[in-house]
């Protein structure tokens, strides 16, 4: 950047606009690292994802290699993946269990709590190699916290807590947890990766957009409704086709029947979209119903009624994460460059729940985020015509400006508008520019 | 059905048949290869037991391989405007000795298929295994699963059938 750098990048961001340099300017990506993602909570994992002392999972944050691994006295660290040594990664695998991470080059040993615990030839090195000295350890990042059990770090020690970047955000993490018997989730059943030629900003914007699906999935919502329902399915095509039918519902539908909302620090959500009778394979589904009555059981008829009739459809928590409480799918981005993104998406499994509730799970996370889905590869290819279009360098801004206005002011600090809005994506961009305007 | 009564031949024939009609993107032919309760399944885990308790990359069940079908067809398919361009190629067909319960007969092959679309060029590779059933018409699938070598890899978006 030049000049001035806060006036510059307002100059960038309209009301109802938003320049096509955010998308693809290589200095802007490499100043959204610096001040986003090394100032806001980035979501890393799942505590079930390290269920044992020595369990360990490895990501990132933006491009830095991390590592979540727990301790022996069960605490949670969040480590930077790096020998502090001559600096090699020290975990390469996904996951996995250790008693100690071991360099691979000169043999540095570290603790599961980032600790250095042996170095051959320490002697040799001038004065007393300190073990303690935080610079000989794997670092843990500044600040590592998580809500009810979903782990974020942040590689600033300023700036507000989790809890507080969260806002009311925390009772989308509450309405998955709620839905299950015992408030017990974890991730199973594997991981999707997928990549496109676009900037990650573009994802989270797709995630809350109700407009996009009546024509980015025109072809699998056509084919699911010519498809004849007495053809054999042991229940992946059953729930497949039925969620393509409901991606064709409409303009009308989300415009009177789905609810948008936002929140400060980027977050929002949209609501009312799918109930269970739309989505689950069959209300009469002995599962179903089971899990029902699991639910009651642990939480009284009551208070399990109040649990189902919450509707949340996509939870963006900016800047990187999304999640479907209703049907536990959580999305993760990777920035990779200013023009390629990765995307993770996890699955999460209620143990305390019939066993073949997770069976439609996976059969939802196949349809929706599939690498091979007959919906999902049409929205990667969207994102990957936008990092095209937008090398044209007019006209060089971008729309963000539908319903602009109209959404009203509600409790819990929110703004709440229909669902065919845009408000999501301008509120993503209002905390875009405070983080890269004050760095924190 | 005992394997010695079986023609490698006639095997490798009807697996390079299947690859024809892919590479000719009769898809409609294609499908017609499966049984009305056949699957076509591309495990995200190399060693998958099942598709029911972890996600798949492609899992479709008749009813959604008939959706998949159609929707190639589909002038929408964003995805697939304009169409990939495959190059299937298959070996070391087998006839593999432990008889699957819901088919005939078990075959394992390689395959590599070569994917070009919009100046971009991906190659694929892994194993097959055909759960097939012997029928007046000859061989039909009963099931066909893929064992894509990068399956659990980062992957952009999957619409040819491999």
């Amino acid at each position: 950047m030049r000049g001035n750098e806060t006036d510059d990048l307002s100059a960038l961001i309209r009301d109802d606009r938003v320049h096509r340099r955010l998308y693809t300017d290589p200095e802007l990506f490499e100043l959204e690292l610096d001040r986003i993602f090394g100032h806001a909570w980035i979501y890393i994992g799942h505590q079930s994802q390290v269920k044992n002392p020595g369990d360990f999972y490895t990501t990132r944050i933006g491009r830095q290699p991390v590592l979540m691994v727990r301790h022996d006295d069960g605490e949670i660290y969040v480590l930077n993946n790096r020998c502090a040594h001559r600096g090699a990664m020290i975990a390469t695998a996904e996951s996995g269990n250790v008693s100690e991470f071991r360099c691979a080059y000169h043999g540095w040993t570290y603790g599961t709590d980032g600790k250095l615990s042996a170095v051959p030839i320490a002697q040799g090195y001038p004065g007393n190699l300190d073990f303690n000295d935080p610079g000989n350890s794997l670092l843990p990042v500044a600040r590592t916290d998580n809500y009810r059990g979903f782990v974020f770090a942040n590689l600033s020690s300023e700036g507000p807590g989790l809890r507080e970047f969260l806002g009311f955000m925390t009772t989308s993490f509450d309405d998955m947890i709620d839905r299950a018997p015992g408030d017990e989730i974890e991730v199973a059943g594997g991981v999707f990766k997928h990549a496109f030629d676009a900037n990650w900003k573009v994802y989270l914007e797709n995630l809350c957009d109700g407009v996009h699906p009546s024509n980015v999935h025109e072809s699998s919502i056509d084919a699911a409704r010519a498809q004849d329902d007495d053809v054999f399915s042991d229940g992946a095509g059953e729930i497949a086709v039925r969620q393509m039918r409901q991606n064709g519902v409409g303009y009308n539908f989300f415009r009177d029947s789905v609810g948008l909302w936002t929140v400060p620090n980027g977050h929002s959500y949209m609501g009312d979209y799918h109930d269970d009778e739309k989505l689950v394979a069959a209300l009469d589904d002995p599962s179903f119903a089971d899990y029902i009555d699991a639910l009651k059981a642990d939480k009284g008829e009551a208070r399990a009624r109040e649990i189902l009739s919450v509707a949340r459809w996509n939870t963006n928590v900016w800047p990187t994460v999304s999640f479907m409480s209703q049907f536990r799918q959580l999305r993760v981005v990777h920035p990779v460059s200013v023009n390629r993104t990765e995307v993770h998406t996890f699955s999460f499994r209620m143990p305390q729940a019939p066993e073949r509730l997770f069976a439609d799970t996976i059969r939802f996370a196949n349809v929706t985020n599939g690498t091979g889905s007959l919906v999902l590869t049409d929205d990667l290819e969207t994102y990957g015509r936008i990092g095209e279009g937008l090398q044209c360098e007019g006209p060089e801004w971008i729309h963000m400006g539908r319903e602009l206005g109209i959404d009203t002011a509600v409790d819990n600090n929110a703004r709440e508008t229909n669902g065919t809005s845009e408000l999501h994506i301008r509120n993503m961009f209002d905390a875009w520019m405070s983080y890269m305007s004050t760095g924190a | 059905m005992a394997q010695d009564d079986v023609d490698i031949r006639q095997i490798e024939a009807f697996l390079f048949h299947e690859a024809r009609l892919l590479d000719d993107r009769q898809f409609e032919a294609w499908l017609d290869l499966f049984t009305d309760t056949g699957w076509y399944w591309v495990p995200v885990q190399p060693d998958q037991d099942n598709p029911y308790d972890t996600i798949s990359l492609i899992y479709d069940d008749r009813r959604l391989l008939e959706t998949r079908v159609r929707r190639l067809r589909n002038p929408r398919i964003h995805a697939q405007m304009p169409p990939s361009r495959t190059s299937h190629l298959i070996g070391n067909v087998t006839i593999e000795d432990d008889s699957p319960d819901d088919a005939d007969l078990l075959v394992g092959s390689n395959f590599q298929m070569l994917e070009y679309r919009r100046d971009k060029q991906q190659v694929f590779g892994g194993s097959c295994r055909h759960g097939l059933i012997r029928t007046e018409d000859g061989f039909k699938i009963q099931w066909k699963r893929v064992n894509l070598a990068n399956s659990d890899g980062m992957l952009d978006g999957i619409s040819a059938i491999f």
